[in-house]
């Protein structure tokens, strides 16, 4: 197990170092930069285009733009700031650093994306064992409809119903301002509840399928056929015998889903406008504020990767068969 | 029984996969067949959007801005006066040149990627396999957003970007797919005979893999017509006058939509059904193609076994048989 452990977070370092270079190069295609979309804003000024690439770094060869973006290679003042030491630069729109912009957002996410998590599993979980037991019957299809209707209705177009008929009928607005959690736990949860509901669909549609397939499998082994026959009470096969073991996939499903739910935040975030990550990057893109792209991209791939390992490590917890060698 | 059951199968080898494929979907799956029924009519709908639909795709009625619907405009108008059925319609068609066109493309990257890695394996598969985990770890939809809006928005970029990204992510599936055969008595056998690298790919390891592919496959095409949608709904998608179901729901029909909910409505029903569809038929594909859930006599498929049990002792009752 240690000697898997090492393996594993070893493996973590090309990773990271792809992941780097993909962030960092990915925004180069993007034709045009800061300046010219500076300068359509404000067509009476003409800019000093040479001395404004050099006040922002971007004169500097890409390799060592990369270099100072990472800390291995000197800023222009000469120190080392950069990913190494916990620095992500500095937006070039906001005067504010990547780092300071992100802390003001990520809170609005993580609650967003959690809440939307353990909705999830409280709806994925009872249906999809329940569909396994009862397999083809009337209760499995309409559970199982119910679990692709979760994934097929789009995210966008059900949150847009849900902003656009409440107030026709009712007048309802959701609020424009963020409640905080500290100043009014109730009217931040009533904020957040909506939104998260309709980001955990089509995840506790995946992970419903996910736990009636593992579930079905398991059901067949022989290890249930034997506390059957030991004559164990349903409750006790099914919770027991079967749901930890058919658990197991569940987990990294719910793992793998993680890049779809960033995803859908940045959508749920933009239609509700709620000021999280996801709208922080998105106006980022629009602006083209590089180092405030790479910033968000790079936070959302570091939880990614951390997530990734997680799973891969909780795996042999869960399962104590599968030996790591 | 296991002479009936032999006979069984032999019976079934007499058509050909497809056509036992269509039959066993018909018999056994009716949530697939209703799945297939609408991934038909998205089908027929888009190839033929110009024969159905009542109006041109961007004829703007100025005199009719905003209507419900009625026996003129079945779906209303938007807030240039343009029909919403014929939007509707003309969306299904940019739907499935994305969804066929993207999923190909994933899935063909996919299986190159993932036999190459899963057959010749080593430091090749050590390589890309690091690339696919980097890949795997980048918020998907950012990245997309990010390289359109760098390409520019439109039909074949949406495409090239899904392929792509697909391609990667789904190697890991063909790879581990080619794992499990690779260790066949018959891929020592080919080797053993000489059988070259080219025709051991096609003629022993593609045919093997060919139900995970197409399982891959058919999970692709209604989550390609999704990320189109979201990505158009985003305004990085498909280009404003181009009918797409997600960009129908945002720019500037967003505005009037408390005026005329409708505007609203439409696309994403249209969407939904679609995913819907797609999604039930390859469900119900995956079920008979994936050989580990055929079958299989747990507690719960008991009450099938009895039913045959019971047909059989039926049947072999005039014969004289004793069994219960």
């Amino acid at each position: 197990m240690r000697n898997y452990i090492i393996r594993r977070l070893s493996l973590v370092i090309p990773t990271a170092l792809i992941v780097s270079l993909v962030t960092f190069f990915l925004i180069q295609i993007i034709p045009g930069d800061v300046i010219d979309s500076l300068q359509r804003q404000s067509y009476d000024i003409e800019f000093d285009r040479a001395a404004m690439e050099k006040a922002l770094g971007i004169d500097a060869p890409i390799m060592v733009q990369y270099g100072r973006w990472l800390g291995v290679a000197p800023q222009m003042d000469g120190s080392f700031s950069g990913i190494f030491q916990g620095n992500l630069g500095y937006s070039w729109l906001k005067n504010k650093s990547v780092l300071e912009l992100v802390a003001a957002k990520w809170p609005v996410t993580l609650e967003l994306g959690l809440m939307a998590l353990i909705i999830a599993q409280l709806i994925a979980l009872p249906i999809g064992i329940f569909s396994a037991l009862r397999q083809d019957t009337w209760g499995d299809y309409i559970g199982r409809t119910f679990a692709i209707l979760c994934i097929s209705i789009p995210g966008f177009w059900l949150a847009t119903m849900a902003i656009v008929f409440p107030s026709i009928w009712w007048g309802y607005m959701p609020p424009i301002m963020l409640i905080k959690f500290t100043d009014d736990p109730i009217g931040n949860l009533r904020m957040f509840i909506g939104p998260a509901l309709i980001l955990g669909m089509s995840m506790a549609g995946i992970t419903m399928r996910m736990t009636r397939t593992m579930m079905l499998e398991v059901l067949r082994q022989d290890y249930i056929r034997t506390a059957w026959a030991k004559g164990l009470r349903e409750r006790l096969v099914v919770m027991r015998h079967a749901l930890k073991n058919a658990l197991i996939p569940v987990v990294t499903i719910v793992g793998l889903q993680m890049p779809l739910m960033i995803g859908g935040s940045v959508i749920i975030e933009q239609i509700f406008s709620l000021p999280g990550m996801g709208r922080l990057g998105l106006s980022a893109v629009i602006n083209r504020d590089e180092p405030l792209v790479r910033g968000t991209v790079l936070i959302f791939a570091v939880f990614l990767v951390l997530i990734n390992l997680m799973v891969d490590l909780t795996y042999g917890f869960l399962d104590p068969r599968v030996h790591y060698k | 029984m296991a002479d009936s059951s032999s006979e069984r199968v032999a019976e079934r080898k007499r058509h050909s996969f497809f056509v036992n494929f269509f039959i066993r979907l018909l018999k056994e799956k009716p949530l697939g067949t209703f799945g297939l029924v609408i991934t038909l009519l998205l089908l027929f709908t888009g190839i033929f959007a110009d024969f159905i639909a009542p109006y041109g795709v961007n004829e703007m009625y100025k005199e009719h801005l905003l209507e419900p619907p009625s026996a003129q405009f079945w779906l209303g108008t938007d807030n240039v006066g343009r029909d919403m059925l014929t939007r509707v319609i003309y969306g299904a068609r940019v739907s499935v040149i994305v969804g066929l066109a993207a999923s190909l493309f994933a899935t063909i990257g996919s299986t190159i990627i993932g036999i190459l890695c899963g057959y010749i394996g080593g430091k090749f598969d050590l390589i890309v396999q690091r690339a696919v985990d980097a890949w795997m770890c980048l918020p998907g939809l950012v990245v997309m957003i990010i390289i359109i809006s760098g390409i520019g928005a439109g039909i074949l970029p949406v495409i090239v970007v899904l392929g792509l990204s697909w391609s990667l992510i789904g190697s890991r599936i063909v790879r581990s797919a080619v794992f499990g055969i690779k260790e066949n008595v018959y891929m020592a056998a080919a080797e053993a005979i000489g059988c070259s690298r080219t025709r051991i790919i096609t003629r022993h390891i593609l045919p093997n893999i060919m139900a995970p592919t197409i399982i891959l496959f058919t999970t692709r095409v209604p989550a390609a017509i999704m990320t189109e949608a979201s990505l158009s709904f985003l305004g990085f998608g498909i280009p404003a006058p181009l009918p797409s179901w997600g960009g129908m729901l945002s720019g500037s029909g967003r505005s009037y939509m408390y005026l005329a909910p409708w505007i609203a409505i439409w696309s994403g029903l249209a969407l939904a059904i679609t995913v819907y569809g797609i999604n039930m038929f390859g469900d119900a594909m995956r079920d008979l193609l994936d050989p580990r859930l055929r079958g299989g006599a747990g507690r719960y498929g008991v009450r099938r076994l009895k039913k045959e049990a019971k047909e059989e002792s039926e049947s072999s009752v005039p014969e004289g048989s004793t069994k219960q």
